[in-house]
């Protein structure tokens, strides 16, 4: 017919997002398509960049420490980890076991807050809405523990260069204990819910799949790189805290696709469990702040250690300013510069310090997890359905405060 | 192998452009000139002993005033196969503003390169799309500069599309502003 070849087909733009359900936050990807195919993805990042590296840069460490919790949202004790972990190296601070262990329940706490957010919107996503009610059930549980230990649930800044802010009770850790009795019922629950769900299978296997060369050269972290068969934890290729004190497994998928990694992050739930409950039973009594521990002045600069090591300080002294030293810091323009990483529930955070010798890091550079996956977005898109656009933005886990900074 | 191994390793390859090589912590970093990042990249990525696979992060440093060269770029290099790190470090000067894209030897470089251009303004040579990432496009100035005020005086750094707005705006309400 005639009409037939006359008919010509052009590239639709449709824009995707910042205000959009499904994209996690304020990410905008401009979508080519080719009747349901997309051909060309380009992601726009940025909307929630608030400088966060800039205003490191003007801050002393322990002041600096609260803006990490506003990069990653939902798992923002991790993030305090992680930059606590990095200055405690740069600054050569050595943290109470006590302190390491709370500081692994909750880094683990958090990984499964993590998850249950991203399994409840992932589902919520593509279509199955059950699991969303229950898992924020669940969540709402490792808040309340977030609660008894520090008194806030989102933006907790809990833990401090050099150990926490303060002990934790009985009651948080009988509460804690039976959490950790409580909770591998529920990840059964969720796998019920979606596990043999036909519509579930049919959305998740075989789509957005990486090899693990892609992956790696991507640059992923985390369970999204796990997924693709690539054993690459922090907690054991580089132990930080009381991670060299458990046992552990990661799991890692064979395919690559999104069903694998939603398998990772399952398993995940199972084995941060278990991390928690060996944590509680080897929970050793002491202090949990370091006695070099800085005021959040740093007037004595980071690498001046009090000439007379003092006794412990109480809990909670952390806030108290330390007096100011009097000589100066002694080194003239020596850089020394360090990068930590840790496991953060979405990836490798890393932390890239660089000081000058003063209370304040002349440069704090954010190695953010998200931002590195968004950018994997245009080669798990490109060639797939629309419809899976959206399940790809929920299997790479991202939080757009982190990704933009 | 160890960081100090991989440093010497690249001293013996490429002598002349290594400058300094600094340990602190267990890390070790490799300060190098621009010119030869590309091949020096090539050399750890494909070097079956070294294998340098994933490249962690890409940054930039602003050494206004305290260092001779003001810029550095930062490589954080990792293998997962072995399980060793190493940081190179390439100088860049003010004048001449740029560095060699490794876009082409890991894909995860795209965007930090590009926040990298962003917040520093170094332009990478062979980036396939060297764009501002973070800040607006129209956007002046490098923020992370040491130069670029933290807080700016509003007017002389106002954004100045911002009037344009509130013009539009305005000429698009259908009722009064009160």
């Amino acid at each position: 017919m005639s009409v037939k070849r006359d008919l010509k087909t052009k590239l639709l733009t449709i824009n995707m997002g910042p205000q959009h359900p499904a994209t996690h936050g304020v990410l905008r990807l401009v979508l080519e398509l080719d009747g349901e195919t997309v051909v060309n993805c380009k992601p726009y990042v940025g909307y929630l960049h608030r400088g966060t590296e800039k205003l490191g840069e003007n801050r002393t460490y322990p002041m600096a420490l609260p803006l990490t919790d506003r990069l990653d949202y939902v798992s923002s004790m991790a993030n305090n980890i992680g930059f606590c972990v990095a200055v405690e190296r740069l600054l050569g601070i050595e943290v109470p076991e006590r302190a390491k262990y709370i500081r692994t329940i909750m880094a683990e706490l958090t990984r499964i807050a993590n998850h249950i957010v991203w399994i409840a919107t992932h589902a919520l996503d593509i279509g199955a809405m059950t699991v969303f009610l229950y898992s924020m059930r669940d969540r709402e549980w490792i808040l309340e523990l977030y609660e008894m230990a520090c008194g806030a649930r989102l933006t907790v800044t809990y833990p401090r260069i050099g150990g926490v802010r303060a002990d934790v009770d009985q009651e948080f850790l009988d509460h804690c204990y039976k959490f950790t009795e409580e909770f591998p019922k529920r990840v059964e629950q969720y796998e019920t819910l979606i596990d043999q769900n036909r519509i579930w299978l049919q959305r998740t296997k075989g789509i957005g799949v990486l090899t693990a060369e892609e992956a790696i050269n991507l640059g992923l972290t985390g369970p999204t790189l796990r997924g693709s068969g690539v054993p690459y934890d922090v907690r054991k290729f580089a132990p930080y805290d009381a991670y060299d004190k458990v046992e552990f497994e990661v799991p890692v998928g064979k395919v690559g696709d999104v069903y694998d990694r939603y398998r990772c992050r399952m398993e995940e739930f199972r084995q941060s469990n278990s991390i928690i409950r060996q944590c509680l039973e080897k929970m050793p009594s002491g202090y949990v702040l370091a006695a070099d521990a800085p005021g959040y002045d740093m007037a004595a600069g980071p690498r001046k250690k009090p000439a007379q090591p003092s006794a412990p300080k109480a809990e909670g002294a952390a806030d108290t300013p330390q007096p100011p030293a009097n000589q100066p810091a002694e080194q003239g323009p020596a850089f020394e510069e360090i990068y930590v990483a840790t496991e953060v529930p979405k990836g490798e955070l890393g932390f890239y310090f660089v000081s000058d010798g003063t209370g304040k890091p002349y440069r704090m550079r954010i190695r953010a997890p998200s931002f590195v996956h968004a950018s994997a977005l245009p080669k798990m898109c490109e060639g797939s359905l629309v419809a899976d656009v959206i399940a790809n933005i929920g299997t790479i886990d991202i939080v757009l405060g982190e990704c933009d900074r | 192998m160890g960081p100090l191994e991989i440093a010497d390793l690249i001293k013996s390859k490429f002598s002349s452009d290594v400058k300094d090589v600094v340990e602190f912590q267990g890390q070790v970093s490799v300060l190098i000139k621009r010119d030869n990042v590309r091949e020096i990249m090539r050399f750890l990525r494909q070097t079956p002993e070294l294998y340098f696979d994933y490249l962690v992060d890409l940054c930039g440093v602003d050494y206004l005033g305290k260092k001779e060269v003001r810029f550095e770029v930062v490589y954080h290099l990792m293998s997962i196969k072995y399980n060793h790190m190493i940081r190179i470090k390439a100088e860049v000067p003010e004048d001449d503003c740029s560095i060699d894209s490794v876009v082409d030897i890991w894909a995860t470089a795209n965007w930090h390169e590009r926040e990298c251009f962003d917040m520093y303004g170094i332009v990478f040579k062979g980036h396939p799309d060297l764009r501002r990432i973070l800040m607006p496009e129209d956007w002046e100035g490098f923020p992370l500069r040491k130069d670029y005020p933290l807080k700016s005086d509003l007017g002389a750094k106002e954004w100045k599309k911002f009037k344009e707005v509130i013009e539009i705006g305005k000429k698009n309400l259908a009722y009064e502003v009160r």
